[in-house]
């Protein structure tokens, strides 16, 4: 199917995410939209997908103008979109997010669309259980569970976006193979949003780069990346190898600590981390490199720990209701006996595990710092900066300047609006925050909050644990960020740090911890490290 | 089985009637992603329409038609206000409670406390199904008048509407990811506004039940308290049909319970414990169920067994519950 895109534009208030976007698909062809943060792929593609309507301009489809105004509208023009974040249902199983928004009678034949499913996975390649919980799949199968869904219903261009993005390099090899067939064999047309290059290079046929909302270049693999590099910016980036600083004192040793992750638990992991190093932690999301971190910060506490606090409060609970039907003697002693070994008992818990049964230590600055509070360990300068940046990291509703208030550590009980303000105008220069410090958070880019959370970053860290730093951020923001990050090691600041992006961890590491399912190895010297010895890591081979 | 015993199980499935109607009619709302907290005024303000539309009319029918009339629409001004004005529901909700409880105060000065006028729902024992002695199953179920019926064919029927059906899997959808629904072509805000209407007509209905059929008449803040019941059972039964039944029923049996009790002379026990305890009772199960506990538990059981005691155990509510839909 071809699909034509005629002088596009598309207008939010002053700015122009697409300016006069003209450009043919044609069939059998798999195209990289290029472009770095806030270059208006997204939009193209929402355009497209019927997700957003264009300003002006028409999409003609096989040379006929289509009027793409829903999605739905889109899929029934063929066109499918498989969006960065999962558009499914969690708690519903994968059968059921299949079915839904088919067509088809009013009482649902879940036999029917149990084959439909199956047959679909198998010409696919794909192995997915109908009866599993969509919570309970990996990233890559929710990914797999869409496509099945889109090309069951007929879908002729499919348009992914960022879709390598926290899957498995097995299943990313996969999903290319499935990508390349339905291109080449199948006629489709596959349109693949991306900012990594190394995608580019390994599947598509032909790039298209957008620049500010304009189409400013086209091209046909092989393509250097160079040439890539220079559509997208404009001008050529100069890496540098990033200056090598002497190792000081220990910061953090950790011996023997188990993690519970979401999908794994993971055990007896041992790191030592010495002034002014870099730590990589390399995996597929939600193998425990977070929880590893939240585990050192003291945000996650032992896992007994909490069944132990429930029983304490179902037992307290208790207590006070039997105390309520009955007053006689023997109860009160009952109640005070209870409340002793209430009070015994978390002692005698926090004896056992940290000194008997050693589940692991970790010691930070030569004092024990597992089982205190993150707030404790906040103000001897160890920092702990979330991924989700709305969710965790920053305040929605609040401007800036607010934001550099509220990280204040001082006791004072008022705000001092100058010093903050002087603070928040500061790191806006230093960072090259695209905002001004009155603006309310959630209306910057998500570059630019991110920007605005690694500018709150206390300037007398000494270990700073990053997730995923520069998660959606172009080349040239991450760059930016990898240096004032890197020049704070000289004043002897360790950095751990997990990315799904393999290049930065293995550019920016002095060593890299792999986490594959619930596995821990630890990898000395990355300098002889390959991305694709890397994934194999990740996937498990060793 | 003992007559007694087999009278009180009889009032169980009696009184629990509007409160199953209700629970299962904000299970619906919710469900579709919007909540609904008007419930305790709502069901005053039906159960107050229902008794003085049946009484001036004497018709029966154009009684229960006000009351779903009247709870359809406080439950639209909540969807409605939250999709065009961009309100808080549980705002909007909590000050039409108020709202709707002293104005059902105001407009039902003149119909309360009527004695000897009252309008009841007749009735109607199943035929054939009344005589059957077997555990007494004949008088438990099947000597009631028809709303009473309703309620307990409501649940089959939401159930299976729910899991068995293409809009049943939709309106899951709903409440739980709303865009990804818009991309797979549903039409989410009309069918939150049909939910939500079905949803507050039920609600109405159920103060219906209360002034034609339990309490009989009106009096001022005839049915008050009740409306916090029904949303703590949608809560404590995890949004799930059969739960909410469990719930419903749990708390009229220990109801009826510190009733029977109340005759014993025997028994110190002062009454007030027991009708704190559906309520202990409920803290306790949330508290269980949201805690890691129950997660532990889970894995104790064997993986094949595991799916059944999921439903059971756990309790996650609709994930985008009282959000407005954007499509951006």
């Amino acid at each position: 199917m071809k699909v034509e895109l005629r002088e596009i534009t598309k207008i939010f208030g002053p700015v122009r995410a697409n300016d006069h976007i003209s450009y043919t698909f044609e069939p059998g062809c798999i195209y990289a939209i290029l472009g770095e943060n806030g270059a208006g792929k997204s939009t193209l593609m929402k355009i497209l997908s019927g997700f957003q309507q264009p300003t002006s301009g028409e999409i003609l489809i096989d040379g006929n103008p289509a009027n793409i105004d829903s999605p739905n509208r889109a899929i029934e023009y063929g066109i499918g979109m498989l969006y960065q974040d999962p558009q499914d249902f969690a708690p519903l199983t994968v059968l059921e997010n299949y079915m839904f928004g088919r067509g088809g009678s009013f009482i649902l034949s879940r036999h029917e669309a149990r084959k439909d499913l199956l047959e679909c996975c198998r010409e696919l390649g794909f192995s997915l259980n109908p009866g599993a919980n969509v919570a309970t799949l990996t990233v890559g199968e929710r990914q797999q569970l869409e496509i099945a869904r889109l090309l069951s219903l007929g879908v002729k261009v499919l348009i992914l976006d960022e879709p390598t993005t926290g899957i498995s390099a097995a299943q990313r090899e996969q999903l290319f193979n499935t990508l390349k067939e339905l291109a080449h064999n199948e006629d489709m047309t596959i349109l693949l949003v991306t900012h990594k290059f190394r995608d580019v290079e390994e599947l598509c046929d032909e790039l298209i780069v957008l620049r500010k909302g304009e189409l400013v270049g086209s091209a046909e693999m092989p393509c250097s990346t160079d040439a890539m590099v220079e559509m997208m910016f404009g001008k050529r980036l100069v890496g540098e190898p990033p200056p090598v600083v002497e190792k000081g004192d220990t910061v953090l040793t950790i011996k023997d600590l188990d993690v519970d992750a979401r999908l794994f638990s993971i055990d007896d992991i041992d790191l030592k981390l010495n002034e002014g190093e870099v730590v990589g932690l390399a995996g597929l999301d939600g193998s425990g490199q977070v929880d590893f971190m939240r585990a050192i910060a003291g945000l996650n506490r032992p896992s007994f720990y909490d069944r132990i606090f429930s029983l304490r409060t179902l037992v307290l609970l208790w207590i006070i209701f039997s105390l309520l039907l009955n007053n006689s003697p023997t109860v009160m002693w009952m109640m005070i006996g209870a409340v002793t070994v209430l009070i015994l008992v978390p002692m005698l818990y926090d004896f056992l595990v940290f000194r008997v049964v050693k589940t692991g230590s970790v010691e930070y600055l030569g004092q024990r710092a597992f089982g205190r509070g993150y707030r404790e360990l906040l103000s001897k300068g160890m920092v702990f900066l979330p991924s989700g940046r709305l969710e965790e990291g920053l305040v929605s509703g609040l401007t800036v300047t607010q934001h550099f208030a509220l990280s204040d550590r001082t006791w004072r009980p008022w705000v001092n609006w100058f010093e903050a303000q002087s603070k928040a105008r500061d790191g806006i220069a230093r960072f090259d925050v695209r905002g001004r410090p009155a603006d309310p958070i959630q209306a910057l880019s998500g570059g630019n909050q991110q920007r605005v959370a690694l500018a709150m970053l206390p300037q007398d860290g000494r270990l700073l644990l990053l997730d995923n730093p520069t998660r959606g951020l172009d080349v040239e923001s991450a760059r930016r960020i990898w240096s004032l990050l890197l020049s704070r090691r000289e004043q002897g600041t360790a950095i751990i740090f997990s990315s799904a992006d393999l290049d930065e961890i293995l550019d920016y590491s002095d060593r890299v911890l792999v986490f594959s399912s619930g596995k821990v190895t630890l990898v000395d010297d990355p300098s002889h490290l390959t991305t694709a010895r890397l994934g194999e890591l990740i996937g498990g081979k060793a | 089985m003992d007559p007694i015993l087999i009278r009180t199980l009889a009032d169980i499935v009696r009184n629990g009637a509007p409160l199953l109607i209700a629970g299962l009619g904000e299970m619906i709302t919710e469900r579709a992603g919007v909540v609904n907290l008007s419930l305790d005024g709502t069901i005053l303000l039906a159960a107050m329409a229902a008794f003085a539309v049946a009484l001036e009319t004497s018709s029966i029918g154009l009684g229960i038609g006000a009351a779903m009339l009247v709870g359809m629409l406080i439950a639209l001004i909540i969807i409605a206000s939250s999709v065009f004005l961009r309100l808080d529901q549980i705002a909007v909700g909590f000050v039409l409670t108020l709202l709707a409880a002293d104005l059902s105060t105001f407009v039902g000065r003149d119909y309360a406390n009527l004695p000897g006028q009252q309008v009841e729902i007749p009735y109607a024992p199943v035929p054939v199904l009344k005589d059957i002695e077997f555990l007494g199953i004949g008088e438990i179920f099947f000597q009631h008048n028809l709303l009473i019926y309703f309620s307990v064919v409501l649940l089959f029927v939401v159930w299976a509407f729910i899991y068995h059906t293409r809009p049943g899997l939709q309106l899951r959808g709903l409440g739980e990811h709303p865009q990804a629904a818009y991309v797979r072509g549903i039409r989410v805000q009309f069918w939150r506004f049909v939910y939500v209407a079905i949803g507050g007509a039920l609600v109405g209905l159920a103060g219906a039940t209360y002034s034609l059929s339990i309490r009989l008449g009106w009096k001022e803040n005839l049915t008050i308290g009740n409306g916090w019941i029904a949303l703590a059972i949608v809560i404590f039964g995890g949004w799930r049909p059969f739960r909410v039944a469990f719930g419903v029923y749990l708390i009229v049996g220990l109801r009826a319970l510190a009733l029977e009790l109340q005759k014993e002379a025997t028994l110190n026990i002062p009454v007030q414990i027991i009708n704190m305890t559906p309520w202990v009772l409920m803290l306790l199960t949330l508290m269980f169920v949201s805690s890691g506990f129950a997660e532990w538990l889970l894995r104790l059981i064997p993986e094949r067994a595991r799916p059944f005691f999921q439903g059971a155990l756990r309790a996650n509510p609709p994930a985008a519950l009282g959000t407005n839909f954007e499509k951006e």
